[in-house]
């Protein structure tokens, strides 16, 4: 019997029972659907966290002190970076395209009327190019000309907060009673989904925040970026022997932290990947149920088929025409529902994604995964019924009532 | 009439296990069916036409004996063989008519020839058209079965077992579910064939429905009891208007 035919045959028995064969489809729909908008959910809150930590620079890498754990109390380590530091990497390091440290003042910026809840970052001229910053108006300060300057780099939220018609160049703002004069603008950088607005930041001179601010010569981090992909490790390598050499370090345990970029991607997608996986499988599942109710519902076609079953064996269907017959059938079924299922999933995606500001992302991969899984589970489910019915005796076929 | 049979049984038997006991549903029969020929098959319930006609069927398998259809020996065949052979040789007709429900006269006549995938759609068509044509029902093939009268469902159920041109037509108490007015036009349309060429066994209880056949086997205990060539066939066209004309019904 040709394909064509068997579509044909199979079609016209679902549209027989239009009803039982629309609550079956819906079973498949609603598992699909379900798979589709929560892996786009996983991968949208994956590709967030990835677009927010590549936002954050290329090929960054963080350096922060140890923190020593005794008895369940986290305590600053006793080794601490400085000023030199930041110096003997900038000087030593060749795998480094620039380093800046970074320290930070919470506070309120005024100017007039207007104030806002803005942090201040000390930081030298390299951070632009870690961070991927970059300057619209005016200058950066420069790290030898400007220490200790009364000056900073403003953000375009701030601009917006605190300079609301503009030209905010030349111009003083007082962070804790402290004039800083703008110097410069950035570009707006967007914010991340999550994340904070990268637009509502001041940079100044770490000197400047050392110095006027927090009185102090030890540094909280220190930010630089390597030459490019594939030389995190050899950076990092590279940064902590300079570290441990200036400090004469023989202590097995390094006295400093260093993150890359790549290492806090894995660390917070790994998070994500199990919370999709998660997800998945619950959604999984529904489209299990969904199957067994397929399976369900082609072994009481079968029953109440009976006598067509044996009507055809008696003029020349073999087992397996009848197998294909109704393997046939519960395939059209999950594909049916499973072709709704993905649009409805991806429909869903995209409420979601629009009326509750959800970073979703329908992937391809799960599109045709699912597509994949409804044909087997149609192969699956369908299978026992469709052998059931394949292998009636005529005979016996023919006479049930 | 032929020299070689085109169905020919010889000692077939057949047994069935029911727990402990077997029951011997046919003890030794034989006997050979000619092309042309118009045989009915009669005898009491009990008397293994049922399980005779399921052999000559191909749908079940003798315990011993042989059956030979159209020179090919069917009591050694497997499923799917035997299924091709039904598909082939073989056409039903049934008590119940067994139309497929909600599914056009046309398509439940074009049935048997989805199963011979060397027959297009076209093909298939014009070989439905034609069977529909042969039992008069050409002006109904659009119509569902619920839309036929008894005699009309028979009468397409007829026209599905001679689309297949099988060697020969099996028709299983074919007029048991119709009046007897009803049953002398489908005794007509049998008559009708037989006189084309075509090779019918007919299996009944009915003595009148025998008389209109050629010649008539009488199962017993499963065993041939009488097999005898009928000399005055009764001819089912005349036999019908000879009845008393229907009443009239107030409409």
């Amino acid at each position: 019997m040709s394909p064509i035919t068997l579509i044909k045959i199979s079609l016209r028995a679902l549209l027989r029972n239009r009803m039982r064969t629309f609550l079956s489809v819906l079973g498949i729909v609603i598992g699909v659907a379900a798979v589709i908008t929560m892996v786009a959910m996983g991968e949208g809150s994956k590709k967030s966290i990835k677009e927010q930590m590549t936002a954050m620079g290329t090929n960054a890498i963080i350096i922060m002190p140890n923190r020593d754990r005794r008895g369940g109390v986290q305590t600053e380590s006793t080794e601490s970076l400085e000023e030199a530091d930041v110096i003997a990497i900038r000087e030593n390091a060749t795998y480094i395209n620039g380093v800046s440290p970074m320290m930070t003042v919470s506070g309120q910026a005024i100017v007039g009327n207007n104030n806002s809840p803005t942090t201040l970052s000390g930081v030298s001229s390299d951070y632009l190019k870690i961070r991927n910053y970059e300057i619209e108006d005016g200058v950066m300060f420069d790290d030898d000309a400007d220490r200790m300057a009364k000056v900073c780099v403003i953000g375009q939220t701030v601009i917006k907060n605190l300079f609301p018609e503009g030209n905010p160049i030349g111009k003083v703002i007082r962070y804790k009673s402290i004039p800083l004069k703008v110097i410069g603008t950035l570009k707006t950088k967007g914010s991340g989904d999550f994340g904070q607005d990268q637009d509502d930041v001041i940079f100044t001179p770490y000197q400047t925040v050392m110095k006027r601010f927090s009185a102090t010569t030890n540094i909280r981090q220190i930010y630089a970026n390597s030459i490019g992909e594939g030389y995190a490790e050899k950076a990092t390598e590279e940064i902590m022997g300079i570290l441990k050499e200036r400090r004469s370090w023989t202590k097995p345990t390094d006295p400093f932290r260093v993150f890359t970029q790549e290492e806090m991607i894995q660390m917070v997608t790994s998070t994500s990947d199990l919370l999709s996986l998660v997800l998945t499988a619950i959604a999984g599942i529904s489209l299990f149920v969904g199957g067994i109710g397929i399976m369900n519902i082609m072994y009481v076609s079968v029953t109440e088929r009976t006598k067509e079953i044996g009507l055809r064996m008696a003029i020349g269907a073999r087992g397996r025409d009848i197998l294909l017959q109704f393997l046939f059938e519960s395939v059209i079924i999950s594909l049916l529902g499973g072709a709704i299922g993905i649009a409805l999933g991806i429909a869903a995606s995209e409420i979601v994604k629009n009326f509750m500001n959800w970073p979703m992302s329908v992937s391809i991969t799960s599109v045709i995964v699912s597509f994949g899984v409804c044909f087997a589970t149609g192969v699956f489910f369908g299978w026992y019924p469709a052998r059931k019915a394949s292998r009636l005796d005529p005979i016996e076929a023919l006479r049930f009532e | 009439m032929d020299k070689a049979p085109i169905l020919s049984i010889q000692n077939l038997r057949r047994d069935f296990k029911m727990g402990e006991e077997t029951v011997h549903a046919l003890r030794g029969v034989s006997f050979d069916i000619y092309k042309g020929e118009f045989v009915t098959i009669m005898g009491a319930s009990g008397s293994g036409k049922s399980t005779m006609l399921n052999i000559l069927g191909c749908m079940d398998r003798p315990t011993a004996g042989h059956y030979i259809l159209d020179g090919e020996h069917t009591e050694k065949l497997k499923r799917d063989a035997l299924a091709r052979i039904r598909s082939q040789k073989i056409g039903f007709v049934f008590q119940s008519y067994n139309l497929l429900s909600r599914t056009t006269a046309i398509e439940n006549v074009e049935l048997p020839l989805l199963y011979n995938s060397r027959i297009s759609s076209a093909e298939r068509h014009r070989r439905a058209v034609k069977a529909l044509e042969m039992v008069g029902l050409e002006s109904r093939m659009n119509h569902l079965p619920n839309q036929l009268s008894g005699g009309q469902q028979q009468r397409v159920a007829i026209a599905r077992a001679l689309v297949n041109d099988p060697v020969i037509i099996l028709a299983d108490e074919a007029t048991g579910n119709l009046d007897t007015r009803t049953s002398y036009e489908i005794m007509m349309i049998f008559q009708e064939l037989n006189r084309q060429g075509k090779t019918i066994a007919f299996v009944t209880h009915e003595p009148d429905i025998a008389t209109f056949s050629g010649r008539t086997i009488t199962l017993r205990d499963g065993l041939v009891k009488k097999d005898v060539i009928n000399e005055n066939i009764q001819d089912a066209k005349a036999a019908f208007e000879a009845l008393p004309p229907p009443e009239e019904f107030e409409e």
